[in-house]
């Protein structure tokens, strides 16, 4: 690893009375990870934001930084499928922001799947990324809070993990396992005062949902989504779905009896 | 590259750590070595990790001396053993994790005291020599620096050095204050002070005004001991008004049985405040006090009360009792809140005019110290000493997010005051300054000794903390 020697400051000086809060945010490259970390900046966090493409993160780093004149965002390129370097790239990050007070998971792939295709290249990559790889950092990210009894730990699910349907079945168990995987995390850190928050956005104005065969109805921008999810972390909220009337429509579907839903092409 | 990547630290090390007034939280490598032989594999491990380590005894101080935020941590508090006593001399040496309660209490009996100390027992040698402390005896006595013998030393990188006052003089007297950037004291030696009583000869007074504060503290020198409390919420002449407690040691034969206060028992602090309060209640009895108002109300009543009774009386109390009252009242004022202090040390000349302006800022702003604690001082030759030929004046804050914007403001017109005036601060009790002002009071020069010191003992900048990255660098 690097030596001490030359110290970094990578970030301007700040009183340590008033410090500025510290986020990270693995995905951030595009979509619904890039507008987190900008809504994050702009509500005065330092964001910390990872991704795999060097470039689309330069672009959103620089971008930050030059509309509020200092350093707010940094960019560090790091796969999550790259499990080995989890606790590494995790160690560095606590180093250079000197603390975390928010951990938002963003990552996530959803390969286009046809409606008969089983292919375990596309379902472990999508296992890889949406759950194990969230599983690696909020898992990180609660060690953390645990020992300072404070922080927000967000994983963005989808709406697609209430229920299993014929399009995605991989997506679906990926999302299901990462709510579960929420849950309990919540179960043991909200007694500590950490907010553990399961956010699950119905369909958003992604490449991501471009290039799937999901249906596309009432999709919303990704700021809608980030302004949502940042509600809900001011609002100490646990469970919330973007827009709100996901809620209900996932109410309505959970609710649809399994020999009626088997039949449908939903 | 991969595979001789060292895997990363345990996240269970991971430990929320504080200050002693509560106002900074952060997280860090905590590791706490019991044997010496582990610094030389802790320092390698770090040097691998490409982290710092920041040194931390008992975590006593006011600021970021203690604190490496997301980098590791060393807490020496189990390096506690007393490694010699001599009684006869009044000689021990100890290792640096050994608080002043464990020294006080394994040298009473035999007629010693440390000849300096702070306002609580519980810091550690280590931590205290780190910061060069000082006590109620600043000007007759120096720091807790001009009593060390010698000590040794571990070095970054790797060397083993002894010094004294004598030998290897530069590293002792920058060591010594040095806020455990340049090495860990491995062993401490002290000479400590012949006492013939467990009991001190303590007066206790008040003066209508900050002036006959200063002059009172300035005029009682062949005390031993003397300390101003302010009231830093009197309103108008009366600003700065307070009570001084000086005390002396007893002489041979004063006390007709000194075996008996010297026993450890005959000093512990009592469990109850004025005999019927329980003392962990204070917090919660005084809570509804730690506002303005409060405050005012409490500072004043204190003060009559004071005049009235017992004005110029002279009694006896217990070392411990006289030297430990932030034990005794365990941070009365602030109902277990955070807070923090701004302490400034000024010359003679320029104090009465520079305080009194300073107490007014404070008012002005809405934020009037709830505590003030006045002290005499004299210089020292420690290279990043707090010294000089004057007083201090410790002022409490209470912090939050409410006020913290409009305190930090506040401190800054303050440096500027104390700057001016040709002040000083000091390292264990701040957590406001900034490299200017630090670069300011210690002189560009002086810095810079410091600093190639520092690449010299630690050409890797393995030690560091919050302070040093926001004062050093």
């Amino acid at each position: 690893m690097v030596r001490q020697k030359k110290l970094t400051t990578l970030l301007l000086p700040e009183s340590p009375l008033a410090r500025r809060p510290r986020a990270v945010v693995v995905g951030a490259s595009s979509g619904i990870g890039a507008a987190i970390a900008r809504r994050l900046a702009t509500e005065g966090y330092v964001v910390a934001a990872l991704a795999r493409s060097k470039t689309d993160l330069d672009k959103l780093c620089n971008g930050i930084n030059k509309t509020f004149g200092e350093t707010r965002a940094l960019a560090y390129e790091h796969d999550v499928t790259e499990l080995a370097q989890v606790p590494t790239t995790f160690q560095q990050l606590l180093k250079d922001l000197g603390g975390i007070d928010a951990l938002i998971y963003v990552a996530g792939v959803m390969p286009g799947v046809e409606i008969d295709e089983f292919n375990l290249d596309k379902s472990q990559a999508m296992i890889d990324t949406n759950l194990t790889g969230a599983i690696a950092w909020l898992g990180a990210g609660a060690a953390l809070f645990q020992s300072m009894k404070s922080g927000k730990l967000v994983g963005i699910s989808s709406v697609a993990g209430d229920r299993g349907r014929v399009l995605n079945p991989a997506y679906n168990a990926s999302k299901a396992g990462l709510d579960a995987y929420l849950e309990a995390l919540r179960n043991r850190l909200t007694r500590l005062g950490v907010q553990v928050l399961t956010v699950k956005p119905g369909f958003v104005d992604t490449e991501m949902l471009k290039a799937s065969r999901s249906p596309k109805f009432g999709a919303i921008s990704p700021d809608r989504v980030a302004a949502g999810v940042w509600a809900a972390m001011r609002g100490r909220k646990q469970l919330v779905y973007l827009p709100w009337y996901w809620r209900w429509i996932m109410f309505v579907v959970r609710s649809v009896p399994s020999f009626i839903f088997r039949r449908l092409s939903f | 590259m991969k595979s001789q990547a060292e895997t990363a630290l345990p996240l269970d090390r991971l430990t929320r750590l504080e200050n002693i007034g509560h106002s900074l939280q952060r997280s860090a490598f905590l590791y706490q070595p019991s044997h010496m032989e582990q610094l030389h594999d802790l320092f390698e491990l770090a040097r691998r990790q490409g982290l710092s380590i920041a040194l931390r005894g008992a975590g006593r101080s006011y600021g970021d001396a203690a604190l490496n935020s997301g980098q590791i941590v060393l807490d020496l508090q189990g390096l506690n053993r007393v490694l010699k006593w001599d009684a006869h001399n009044g000689r021990i040496t100890v290792e640096p994790g050994v608080t002043i309660e464990q020294l006080w209490k394994k040298v009473l009996v035999d007629g010693w005291w440390p000849p300096v100390v702070p306002g609580t027992m519980y810091p550690t040698l280590g931590g205290c020599l780190a910061a060069n402390i000082h006590g109620k005896n600043n000007w007759v006595a120096g720091p807790l620096g001009e009593h060390v013998i010698e000590f040794t030393a571990l070095l970054p990188n790797g060397k083993q050095v002894t010094c004294s006052p004598k030998k290897n003089k530069d590293l002792f007297y920058s060591m010594i204050g040095g806020m455990g950037l340049l090495g860990v004291f491995t062993s401490i030696t002290l000479q400590l002070k012949h006492i013939y009583s467990g009991n001190l000869e303590v007066s206790a007074w008040v003066e209508p005004n900050l002036l006959g504060m200063l002059g009172a503290v300035d005029q009682y020198r062949e005390s031993d001991y003397i300390v101003g409390w302010l009231d830093c919420t009197a309103p108008g002449r009366s600003l700065g008004r307070g009570q001084i407690h000086s005390a002396r040691y007893l002489q041979p034969g004063e006390d007709a049985n000194p075996e008996d206060s010297l026993r450890v028992e005959a000093q512990v602090l009592p469990d109850r405040v004025f005999g019927v309060i329980p003392k962990n209640l204070i917090p919660v009895l005084m809570s509804p006090f730690a506002n303005n108002v409060g405050t005012w109300g409490v500072n004043t009543a204190k003060y009559i009360a004071n005049r009235m009774i017992g004005n110029h009386k002279t009694f006896r109390q217990s070392l411990v009792a006289f030297s430990f009252l932030l034990d005794y009242y365990p941070i009365a004022n602030f109902g277990g809140k955070a807070f923090i202090q701004y302490q400034s040390f000024l010359p003679k000349d320029t104090a009465a005019d520079a305080y009194l302006h300073m107490l007014q800022l404070c008012k002005r702003a809405g934020l009037p110290s709830y505590a003030g604690v006045l002290k005499r001082h004299r210089p020292d030759k420690f290279l990043l000493t707090h010294a000089v030929d004057g007083y201090s004046l410790a002022l409490d804050f209470r912090v939050n997010r409410g006020n913290c914007a409009r305190l930090l403001q506040l401190a800054a017109e303050l440096d500027k005051i104390v700057l001016d005036a040709g002040g000083r601060f000091y390292f264990a009790k701040d957590s406001t300054l900034r490299r200017d002002e630090v670069n300011g009071y210690l002189g560009l020069k002086t810095i810079q000794k410091f600093k190639a010191l520092k690449n010299k003992l630690d050409p890797d900048n393995i030690l560091q903390t919050d302070l040093y990255r926001r004062c050093f660098v």
